[in-house]
């Protein structure tokens, strides 16, 4: 029954939060409302047991991704009227695909499985299982090679953005160390002869 | 606990509200980022729902993969959109009409 509660609650929540991420007229709204999204799943993740992928989503999602997004946003300076052209004139099409993509997927998932093991309710596991353990014990053994791969694709990925976005800036001051070292005293020093002054 | 079919359901919702957001918000570019990352949650549900109803770890395998690819994906489409900003001073999808940097 708690089971119930929990997870209609947080239900109820993740779609009210996915509604503020599609209308809020304020970009940085919209992130700060993926970032309740992420949050209520992270606790669904958990009510199905997963503990440790909530855990990352809640550290890797909100705590890096998103507040890449909410830098970006805050940094471009968007004319937002412009980008709400045409919001009203796409609703009907949008709210019609999506219900019908509801109706699809409710009916495999519903009104046509009402009788195999997707309307049965998982047991509860025991407290002594661990999670983080089973993954780690799969991910490092079979999955090694996906796993190093991952790897590559986040180096590739950071090489990525910081080639992109790096710049060389005109005026910029900035110490030539190569020049420094290689000065020498006569470069920099003059010694004036003149006579010393009498009244 | 409730059935699988619930997070299913509940997942098929998110998908269809990420996709509207796509037809809502056509013209900025940092919302439809957004929303590409709500429809990647809603398939890592779909995994881990699965996951458990089969009793099988690979499924949160795959969401650990989904979770490092989209967390890519994100760096470098906001590494892409402020280098477009930079040179149109503009999101709009709209001006992006032009293959020439």
């Amino acid at each position: 029954m708690i089971g119930h509660i929990l997870f209609f609650s947080l239900a109820a929540v993740l779609l009210g939060a996915a509604i503020g991420v599609i209308t809020s007229r304020n970009p940085v709204f919209s992130a700060m409302f993926l970032v309740l999204a992420f949050f209520i799943s992270a606790g669904l993740w958990l009510l199905l047991e997963a503990e440790f992928l909530a855990i990352v989503l809640v550290l890797v999602y909100v705590g890096a991704v998103m507040v890449l997004f909410l830098f970006v946003v805050m940094m471009l300076d968007i004319n937002l009227a412009k980008l709400r052209e045409g919001f009203a004139r796409y609703a009907p099409v949008g709210v019609v695909l999506s219900l019908v993509i509801v109706a699809l997927l409710a009916n495999v998932f519903w009104f046509r499985a009402q009788d195999t093991p997707l309307m049965l309710t998982p047991e509860l596991r025991s407290a002594d299982v661990s999670n983080t353990r089973e993954l780690g014990s799969v991910l490092y053994t079979e999955h090694v090679y996906a796993f190093e791969l991952a790897a590559v694709i986040l180096l590739v990925a950071i090489v990525a953005a910081i080639t992109l976005t790096m710049r060389r800036r005109p005026g910029l001051k900035a110490q030539n160390v190569a020049r420094q070292v290689a000065v020498r005293r006569q470069d920099r020093v003059r010694l004036v002869k003149m006579d010393a002054d009498k009244e | 606990m409730v059935p699988v079919s619930y997070y299913l359901l509940l997942a098929a919702a998110l998908f269809a509200l990420a996709v509207t957001g796509i037809f809502l918000n056509r013209k900025n570019v940092i919302i439809l980022l957004m929303c590409i990352e709500l429809m990647l949650l809603a398939v890592n549900f779909n995994f881990i729902a699965f996951s458990r109803m089969l009793e099988d770890i690979v499924g949160q395998v795959f969401v650990f993969f989904i979770l490092t690819v989209a967390a890519a994906e994100a760096a470098i489409g906001l590494a892409i959109l402020v280098v477009l900003f930079r040179s149109r001073r503009s999101i709009n999808v709209d001006d992006l009409d032009t293959m020439k940097g």
